[in-house]
């Protein structure tokens, strides 16, 4: 188990803006009034995207049973991510002291069976509870069959989701970066006239392929994406994360602690930027070339901004008439709110209140800069105060997390899902079609006036 | 004689189980005006709600008592009471239950104390039952949690005949209805349309079709189960006419009823298929003293003619089957009945019904378990939960959908499988599957001697 001071270390980022407050980390969720995941959930969410890895949950079956499979993270080939495995403990285990020894046999057997290039174990609660070294069973694992075994201890109990989210970055820094050095450039790919960058994305989990948007211009641009932590990552591009020349922080504060880490240590320069919307994808591709500070990379990426938001805002132009002073109620949650803002106001939407109760200080001036002093900032996410304000400020469409699609389609709301369960993507600036024609689909749709309409007879009644 | 094979590997693959306190939270969400709080982190109660919602398609009520570091260690008492009290404040529900997980009883929670000392310290919450069942998740599956859940509330909201004076028969018309996990809301609805026609009124304990059968309602929002069995409904079950049992796993839940009202029980382990239903419709006929309605005869009938049409796809088909003790024994009685074979038989945990099953062998275990011995046997179709879709691509078989999850169908959860009229769907939709699915054909032979055209001579042949 983590020591209390393990997990106050870990709360305390001194590069999150959170950490100034008094509630660092989170604050302690009550009984009977929470919602959320747990760090298990977290540590699971970041890391389960690096797909040629087995993932091994320890623990009884609530852990894995309810959530294999769960993700709408994409990987381009490797599918072990996919199938779930744990050691379903049971109470023999769990009384005569056999868990340990149950792991350490269930590591033989993905190897055996899989031949991963290395083997993730999370700890959970009660294995935790009860005292299992996981780290020794993994250093064991590892030197009896020569595959990189990694201790994420990561029980539930020990917090937030965002705390796991930490502890699986911290697992990756301590035991996987830098333990390998990436591939020498392959000869076909290197290019006479400009020279290849190496860079690393920190927190883009790939939902719905979503990053296979921007990727290409990647490419284009001759930046090798060294590793995304962790969307369609391979256990081997994880290891070489320490050589990039720039890391770029995705959208989150989740992994916060990789990035700053990376730099204490190997001196990476990092930034944070977004792939939503026109504007900030065209802004984090300049920070990338402003970072590494190659002038022929700062023309070229120009260039490229240049033609790819002429063919976008062409392709949008008839879509802008559709949505233009529809109205938005924003609740998100890791998404950073004033990121997503953006891209609604590309599309001449009015955003008329955003969630900011994970938002920054940073992110709050940010917002009220783009919409305004007087934005309705939501601090309560409650379903029943979210259909307050949808009425109230008369808005046309809620977007937030799948968590609260069914709660708005119950009071007859258009709604759009934000969240990494998703099934569309809406980065770069081919997403923002994808993104304008899910609007469209939902706020246009005839399906709202049917069921907000009663019965004929019960207006004949009403009538007589 | 049935054997079963017990768990022989480390590391389970694909699993195939879900858990107790998922059991109990379903169990409890057929309740009205109902909320479910897992004593655990807050995770557990996080994964089950994202299990429902992606199966239902709608908002679920489920609550956590959150506990954290500190209360792992030095004990959580206080955030079950403080739990209780808070959803108590908050949405004032008919009915809390308390559902340990692995952690809580791992640490050694006392949920029967914390709601006694809860019960003495809030009287104004008189009105809100609190039902606490030990489901942790090291133990058993989804199946035994929602039974044992079931169990509970019925020992603390069945009042005694001889304190209650309730009398067996009171109630003419009413027929307690025990369902197990394994009907859907789909199933239920079909189910009260059937004992409605010998003019019975079923009570329905719990009764998801009324809760979770997705439905658009006048209000906004509810923060619990709208629809589901009433509480007020428990202290009329002495009076009925009789109980009907559906589901081996209700067992203790049937006994205590009975033990306690002294209504008659009629047990029944499934509703698919012929014989199964021959037995429910009998048996209502004798409850109601009615003849059987000519159109159950009807549908009756149409499921026989179907059983002949289907015969020919589903006869010697080998079928591999992966659900839960009930809805294994359930599939495999229909498919026999049709002269299938089931080849891979594959379940999440121990039950006294596996014996019963007649089958060659059960094995405990996952979808990786499953999917190889279809290999192994040389399976033609798999029945299993969406989990099993991968497997079954892998197996280069059809799939039929059913269990817990069905992630991704639309409407899964409405499917009615039980009746004459769902047994038939069921052949269908079995029978369908087998046509649309490449199956053995005679390879081309082309003579030598032929007059066909010469293009045709390397052409391809396509099926």
């Amino acid at each position: 188990m983590k020591s209390t001071k393990d997990i106050a270390e870990l709360l305390d980022e001194p590069s999150c803006e959170h950490n100034k407050k008094e509630k660092s980390g989170c604050a302690k969720p009550k009984p009977g009034a929470s919602a959320g995941g747990c760090a298990f959930d977290g540590a699971q969410i970041a890391l389960l995207p690096i797909a040629d890895v087995a993932h091994i949950v320890h623990g009884p079956i609530a852990c894995a049973g309810s959530s294999w499979d769960n993700r709408g993270t994409r990987s381009s080939g490797a599918s072990l991510y996919r199938i779930g495995m744990t050691t379903d403990l049971t109470e023999q285990d769990i009384v005569m002291g056999r868990a340990e020894k149950r792991l350490f046999h269930a590591i033989k057997q993905a190897v055996e069976t899989y031949q991963p290039p290395a083997v993730f174990i999370y700890n959970t609660c009660v294995p935790a509870l009860i005292g299992d070294d996981i780290g020794a069973v993994c250093r064991s694992a590892e030197e009896r069959w020569g595959v990189p075994v990694v201790p994420i201890d990561s029980a539930g109990f020990y917090g937030t989701k965002n705390l796991g989210n930490r502890i699986a970055g911290d697992a990756m820094f301590k035991y996987v970066i830098g333990t390998r050095d990436p591939d020498p450039l392959p000869l076909s790919v290197q290019r006479a006239d400009i020279k290849i960058h190496d860079v690393n994305l920190v927190g883009e989990y790939n939902i719905a392929g979503e990053f296979w948007h921007v990727l290409p211009l990647f490419d284009e641009l001759g930046l090798r994406i060294l590793c995304t932590l962790s969307g369609d990552a391979r256990f081997r591009e994880v290891q070489t994360m320490h050589k990039a020349e720039v890391n770029m922080m995705v959208c989150s504060k989740a992994m916060l602690n990789v990035a700053r880490k990376l730099n204490e240590k190997y001196g990476t320069p990092w930034f944070e930027g977004s792939f939503y919307g026109i504007t900030d994808t065209s802004q984090a591709l300049r920070d990338f070339a402003k970072a590494i500070n190659d002038p022929d990379l700062t023309e070229r990426t120009e260039q490229l901004i240049e033609r790819e938001e002429t063919r976008i805002r062409a392709e949008l132009a008839p879509w802008k008439e559709r949505l233009k002073g529809k109205r938005v109620l924003l609740f998100t949650g890791g998404v950073k709110s004033w990121s997503v803002i953006s891209a609604l106001q590309d599309l001449g939407m009015v955003v008329v209140a955003t969630g900011t109760k994970k938002s920054t200080e940073e992110d709050k001036a940010r917002i009220r800069e783009l919409m305004g002093e007087d934005t309705l900032m939501i601090e309560d996410g409650s379903p029943r105060e979210l259909i307050r304000i949808v009425h109230d400020y008369k808005a046309d469409i809620l977007i937030a997390g799948g968590r609260n699609m069914y709660t708005a389609l119950k009071a007859k709301i258009p709604f759009l899902d934000i969240n990494q369960e998703r099934e569309f993507g809406y980065e770069g600036y081919q997403g923002m079609l994808e993104l304008v024609r899910q609007l469209a689909l939902t706020m246009e749709s005839p399906v709202w006036q049917s069921v907000r309409a009663p019965a004929p007879w019960k207006k004949t009644k009403v009538a007589a | 004689m049935t054997e079963i094979l017990k768990r022989n590997k480390a590391l389970s693959v694909s699993p195939l189980k879900a858990s107790q306190p998922v059991g109990g939270s379903l169990a409890t969400l057929g309740f009205n005006r109902a909320m479910p709080m897992l004593h655990g982190s807050q995770g557990c109660t996080a994964f089950a709600k994202v299990f429902f919602v992606r199966h239902f398609r709608e908002p679920i009520p489920l609550q956590s008592t959150a506990m954290d570091q500190s209360s792992s260690v030095l004990g959580a008492d206080e955030n079950v009471v403080v739990g209780i009290k808070t959803i108590a404040e908050k949405s004032r529900p008919a009915l809390i239950t308390i559902l340990t997980t692995g952690l809580a009883e791992t640490q050694g929670a006392d949920v029967h104390r914390n709601v006694r000392e809860f019960r003495a310290a809030n009287p104004e919450f008189d009105d809100v039952a609190v039902v606490a069942v030990n489901t942790p998740d090291f133990t058993g599956s989804v199946e035994t949690g929602y039974a044992a859940t079931l169990t509970e509330i019925i020992r603390a909201l069945v009042p005694d005949a001889k304190e209650a004076g309730t009398l067996p028969g009171w109630r003419r018309r009413q027929v307690n209805v025990l369902v197990s996990y394994m009907l859907t809301p789909g199933d239920l609805e079909a189910l009260r349309d059937i004992f409605e026609q010998f003019q019975l009124r079923p009570v329905f304990v719990p009764d998801l079709s009324d809760s979770l059968d997705g439905c658009l309602t006048d209000d906004d929002f509810s923060p619990v189960t709208i629809g589901g069995t009433p509480l007020s409904e428990m202290a009329t079950l002495g009076h009925a006419k009789a109980t009907v049992v559906i589901g081996a796993s209700l067992q203790k839940a049937a006994d205590l009823l009975e033990e306690k009202t002294g209504v008659p029980t009629y047990r029944f382990d499934h509703l698919y298929g012929l014989h199964a239903n021959d037995a429910l419709i009998s048996a209502l006929s004798e409850i109601s003293g009615l003849d059987v309605p000519e159109r159950i005869e009807r549908q009756r009938s149409q499921l026989q003619d179907t059983m002949l049409d289907t015969h020919f796809m589903l006869g010697q088909l080998r079928i591999a089957i992966a659900a839960d003790a009930d809805l294994l024994h359930a599939l495999v009685a229909q498919v026999q009945e049709m002269g299938a074979e089931v080849v891979a038989a594959v379940t999440s945990c121990n039950t006294p019904l596996l014996s019963r099953i007649p089958v060659a062998s059960i094995k405990i275990g996952d979808l990786e378990d499953m999917e190889l011995i279809a290999k192994a046997n040389n399976a033609q179709l798999v029945i299993g939960n969406s989990h099993a879709v991968d497997s079954a691509e892998r197996l280069g078989t059809p799939i039929l959908r059913s269990g817990f999850p069905l992630y991704d169908i639309i409407g899964g959860y409405q499917k009615t499988w039980i009746g004459y009229k769902g047994s038939r769907q069921t052949l269908f939709d079995l029978a369908n599957l087998v046509i649309n699915h490449a199956h053995e054909e005679i390879p081309v032979y082309r003579s030598v001697y032929a007059q066909k055209p010469a293009t045709e001579a390397s052409a391809p042949s396509c099926h």
